[in-house]
C-alpha cells in the first residue's frame, strides 16, 4: 500500500489540506467540549465541528479510494451527521429540562 | 514507524480509559469512559487482524454494553445520580480487576509462543467444513460444541436476568428520535443480512449480525416502539429458545444420517449438508441472539399484581 503513489502533486497537496482542515476541526470540537462553560455550548461545539471535521476527512480520503468506497464513506458521513443532530438534539432538551426544573 | 506510534498511543489510551473507567467518582462517567475503551478497543482487534473480534467489540462492547449500563443506572433511581463515589467504594472494584488481571497474566504465560499445529489443521479441513472463512468453520462446525454452550450461557443469562427485571415504568419518546430509529430500522437490518450471509466466506458471522440488530431493536424499543417485543409475547419465547433447539435438533439429525450410529460421533456435520446446516443454525442463532440480547437491556417484568400494586404506591407517594 503506497498512498499518494499514482497521485499527481495537485490532488496530494488537495487532500492534504482537507485532512488538515479536518483534523483542525476536531481539535477545536475537543478544545470546546473542554473549555466552554455551560452544556449547550458544549454540545454546539462538539456536535458542530465534529460533523464538518469528519466531512473534511473523507473529502481528504477521497482522493485515495475507488468509487465505491468513496460512496460508502459519504454514506457513513451521512449517518454520522443525522445521528450526531439527532443525540444533540436529545441531550439539549435533557439539559433544558433539568434547567427547567432547577 | 507510523504504525508504531499508533499502536503506542493505542495501548496508552486503552490502559488510561480502563484506569479513569475504574475509578471514576461518578458511575455514569464511568459508563461514558467505558463504552469509549470498548470503541478503542475495537479498534485494537483490527489492529491484531482479528475482524470478526472487532464486529463483535464494536456492536456488544462499544453498543451494547454502554446501554445496558445506562438502562441499569436509569432504573436505579435517584440513588445513583446523586452522590459521588467514595475511594474505599472505588478501591473494591480495583482490587477485584488487579486479582483478575494477575489470573489472566499466570494463564497468558502458559500459552507457547508458537501456534501450534491448529492452524494448519483447520487450513487442511476447511474444504469438508462447509464454509470458507475458517473463523466461521471453526465455531460452528469444528468446535461447535463451544457454541452451542454459548448459546445457552445466552439463555440462562437472560432467564436469570428476568427474574430481577424491574417493573414496567412509563416513558415519553421525542418525535424526532422516534422517526430517526425508524428510518434507521431497514439499514440495520439489511447490514445483519449481509453480516449473516458475509460470515460463511469473510469476517461476520451469527453473533455479530445477532448484536447489531438488537442494537438497532433496544433504540426502537426505547423509542417505545416494537411493543410485540416483550418476555410475554409466545413468539418471542419460541424464537430465543429455537436458536439452541435448532441447533440440538441438528446435531441429533446429523447423528442419526451419519453411519455410525453405534459409535456416535457428537457435533460433526456430514460435508455434503454442512454448508446448509451452518446456514440453518446461524439463522436461528442470529434471530435468538438478537432477542435475548435486546431483552437483556430493556426487559421489563410482566406487570404482576404485586409490581402493579408497588407501581400504584409509588405513583400515590409521589404525587
Amino acid at each position: 500500500m503506497s498512498f499518494g503513489g499514482e497521485l499527481n502533486i495537485i490532488s496530494t497537496l488537495l487532500s492534504g489540506v482537507l485532512l488538515f482542515t479536518g483534523l483542525l476541526f476536531f481539535i477545536a470540537g475537543s478544545v470546546g467540549m473542554l473549555r466552554f462553560p455551560d452544556s449547550f455550548s458544549r454540545l454546539h461545539a462538539v456536535t458542530k465541528a465534529d460533523s464538518l471535521g469528519l466531512g473534511a476527512i473523507i473529502a481528504g480520503l477521497m482522493f485515495y479510494c475507488s468509487w465505491w468506497q468513496n460512496l460508502l464513506m459519504l454514506l457513513i458521513w451521512l449517518l454520522v451527521l443525522a445521528s450526531g443532530t439527532v443525540s444533540c438534539q436529545l441531550l439539549a432538551r435533557f439539559c433544558k429540562n433539568k434547567q427547567d426544573q432547577a | 514507524m507510523s504504525l508504531l506510534l499508533f499502536d503506542l498511543l493505542l495501548c496508552g489510551l486503552l490502559l488510561a480509559l480502563a484506569l479513569a473507567s475504574v475509578l471514576s467518582r461518578q458511575l455514569s462517567h464511568a459508563v461514558i469512559l467505558y463504552i469509549a475503551f470498548g470503541l478503542l478497543m475495537a479498534l485494537t482487534w483490527a489492529r491484531l487482524a482479528a475482524p470478526d473480534l472487532a464486529l463483535a467489540e464494536a456492536a456488544i462492547g462499544a453498543g451494547l454494553t454502554g446501554a445496558l449500563c445506562f438502562t441499569a443506572l436509569a432504573r436505579q433511581g435517584r440513588l445513583a445520580v446523586g452522590p459521588t463515589l467514595g475511594w474505599q467504594q472505588r478501591c473494591w472494584p480495583a482490587l477485584f480487576v488487579l486479582v483478575t488481571l494477575c489470573g489472566l497474566l499466570l494463564v497468558l504465560l502458559q500459552i507457547p509462543v508458537n501456534p501450534g499445529p491448529l492452524p494448519a489443521l483447520v487450513k487442511q479441513q476447511l474444504a469438508a467444513s462447509g464454509v470458507s472463512h475458517p473463523v466461521t468453520a471453526v465455531l460452528l462446525n469444528f468446535r461447535s460444541w463451544d457454541t452451542l454452550l454459548e448459546l445457552l450461557v445466552l439463555l440462562l443469562a437472560l432467564l436469570g436476568t428476568l427474574q430481577v427485571a424491574p417493573a414496567p415504568v412509563r416513558q415519553s419518546s421525542w418525535v424526532l428520535s422516534r422517526s430517526w430509529s425508524q428510518l434507521l430500522a431497514p439499514l440495520i437490518i439489511l447490514l445483519a443480512g449481509y453480516l449473516l450471509w458475509a460470515g460463511a466466506h469473510q469476517p461476520g458471522g451469527a453473533f455479530q449480525a445477532g448484536a447489531l440488530l438488537a442494537a438497532g431493536a433496544v433504540v426502537l424499543k426505547l423509542n417505545q416502539q416494537l411493543n410485540w417485543l416483550v418476555w410475554t409475547n409466545g413468539w418471542v419465547r419460541f424464537f430465543t429458545i429455537a436458536g439452541l433447539a435448532v441447533f440440538v435438533i441438528a446435531v441429533l439429525a446429523a447423528w442419526l444420517l451419519s453411519d455410525a450410529v453405534a459409535e456416535p460421533v457428537w457435533l460433526s456435520w456430514p460435508p455434503e449438508f454442512a454448508k446448509y446446516i451452518i446456514l440453518l443454525i446461524e439463522i436461528f442463532a442470529t434471530l435468538a441472539i438478537a432477542i435475548t440480547l435486546t431483552l437483556l437491556v430493556v426487559a421489563e417484568q410482566p406487570g404482576t399484581p404485586l409490581s402493579l400494586a408497588r407501581q400504584e404506591d409509588n405513583e400515590t407517594a409521589d404525587g
